[in-house]
């Protein structure tokens, strides 16, 4: 199974939901690995969707098929790329021509629906209009306050800053600009004094 | 105390009749000095003391928000109404005293919005006149669709399709011109908020047609005040201030409150902002409720009452006020 309830915590933190079909002429959806599951079950709920679904997916490197069943759907138009930040400028282009009435789903990692509503949110859609569903990995996409240098997929607490090395600890505070939890330097008073590494909510 | 209700005390310095129904009335301080700044889509609540009773009724504001020297408001003229806009049309006269409040808005512009399309029916044209101002000093995106029963009555008609040919349609009804919404709707770029005034069934449809078509509801935004209506006079008592009294035919609850001396919260008059809401302790009757702000299972509990628009039938009603 690949959902994950988080436990509650500071508002700051996003929480997810369930998809559900809306009225709207268009769909977009964006996934990312086991994100597709979440879409499998949103066509469930209203398999016409699927004619106006514009799908962009990101497959996992060991992909089992996910990207294969997508297809099968025949969805209006469907995307399989190699990365997310690869799609940006798609992304971009999609939103840029979209109208009033689309609706947005998002489904997968943290770090692909946050940035994918980041970029829904600045071509004008309210963020409280974006659905979301949370499946997979609970890796996160974090931001030193220090360096302010990104850390894709991080998945203990602490862990090393990419970019300048700090190690960080790993918090709630999210950032909707960036699309990206907050790391603060754990050892600051006490330099050296790290504690063990644990993976997140393990 | 509510924000809304710090007053200011002003002169009437113009009165313009417009066409058969609307007339503006342009108020500066009294004291000479400048008023507060407002954002488009704010209203004043204005005092008026017709004989025994005082009525207070909220006005959009449709100067331009930069100009801190005047404000002015357009006022439809309700025959059937309980006598608010009768008041102004038949008794203020230029230099005359009057008292207004600070600036509320509950119908602002959202500002992250790409682009605005308002809608606006007859006199619900005021609030776009001032926020159409504020958003030409900042190069705002907007277009105006405005529907009115003609050219005789239509208010500033002339001023806006002069000042903004591209941007402003305005539809006839009596010469069967009439809004094509669907099509409006359909096609609007991402990011666009819809701005409603006018009347109720104006404001549903445009409502319900953009939630058909999968619009946020955050990008529908509307105002719709709602006058008081008149009703059988009715007993009040309030708890808190240990005082009972009578509410007259053409007075309102809230009203009624005011004139017994008690300072009750308030902000828009108009069954819409939420803030004058009151609990009941007890009622040997039936309320009416008028506003649309409680949810309907608040109203079916008889729990709550929003004093601005609501009644009351019965025996006695007791409130926690
Ligand atoms: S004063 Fe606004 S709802 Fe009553």
């Amino acid at each position: 199974m690949s959902t994950f309830k988080f436990p509650p915590s500071i508002t700051s933190r996003p929480v997810y939901g369930t998809l559900e079909p809306r009225s709207g002429k268009h769909h977009l959806m964006i996934a990312d690995a086991e994100g597709a599951e979440a879409l499998f079950d949103l066509v469930e709920k209203d398999p016409d969707l699927i004619a106006h679904a514009h799908i962009m997916y990101f497959p996992a490197a060991d992909d089992t098929g996910y990207a294969e069943k997508l297809k099968a759907f025949s969805p209006s138009k469907l995307y399989v790329g190699p990365s997310y930040s690869a799609a940006v400028p798609r992304l971009r282009r999609i939103l840029q021509d979209a109208h009033m009435g689309l609706q947005v789903y998002l489904a997968g990692t943290e770090g692909l629906m946050g940035q994918a509503m980041s970029e829904a949110t600045n071509a004008g859609i309210p963020h409280t209009a974006i659905q979301t569903e949370h499946r997979g990995s609970v890796a996160r996409r974090m931001q030193c306050v220090h360096c302010k240098g990104i850390t894709e997929n991080v998945v203990t607490d602490p862990f090393t800053c990419s970019h300048c090395g700090l190690n960080l600890f790993v918090r709630d505070h999210y950032s909707r600009r960036i699309a990206a939890f907050q790391g603060v330097c754990v050892d600051a008073e006490d330099p050296g004094n790290v504690p063990p590494k644990r993976e997140l909510y393990s | 105390m509510s924000a809304g209700t710090n007053k200011i005390g002003v002169v009437v310095t113009d009165i313009v009749p417009l066409n058969e129904l609307v007339t503006r009335f342009k108020f500066e301080r009294a004291d000479g000095g400048l008023l507060p700044t407002f954002s488009g889509g704010a209203h004043t609540v204005i005092e008026m003391k017709d004989g025994e009773t005082t009525r207070l009724n909220p006005y959009s504001l449709m100067s331009d928000p930069a100009d801190r020297h005047a404000y002015t408001i357009s006022v439809r003229r309700d025959d059937a109404g309980r006598g608010g806009s009768l008041f102004l049309h038949k008794n203020v006269r230029i230099g005359d005293e009057m008292v207004i409040s600070y600036p509320v808005n509950l119908f602002a512009l959202d500002l992250r919005a790409h682009k605005h399309l308002m809608i606006a029916g007859g006199i619900g044209i005021t609030p776009f006149l001032a926020q159409i101002k504020q958003l030409s000093a900042t190069n705002g995106r907007f277009e105006l669709h405005y529907a009115c029963r003609n050219q005789a009555l239509g208010s500033y008609v002339d001023d806006l399709t002069t000042a903004h040919p591209n941007n402003v349609h305005v539809y006839f009804d009596d010469d069967g011109q009439a809004l094509d919404l669907e099509n409006l709707l359909d096609g609007q770029p991402l990011g666009t908020h819809i701005y409603i005034c006018g009347p109720k069934g104006m404001i549903n449809w445009v409502r319900d047609t953009a939630e058909r078509l999968g619009w946020p509801r955050e990008a529908v935004h509307y105002e719709e005040f709602l006058a008081p209506q008149s009703g059988k006079p009715f007993t009040v008592k309030l708890a808190k201030s240990d005082l009972e009294f009578e509410v007259g035919e053409h007075q309102s609850l809230l009203e009624a409150i005011e004139a017994a001396g008690v300072d009750a919260p308030y902000l828009c008059r108009g069954g819409a902002c939420g803030q004058c809401e009151t609990d009941v302790l007890e009622a040997d009757g039936e309320i009416l409720h008028r506003d649309h702000w409680l949810e309907d299972d608040e109203k079916e509990s008889g729990k709550k009452i929003m004093p601005c628009v609501s009644r009351f039938e019965g025996r006695i009603i007791v409130l926690d006020r």
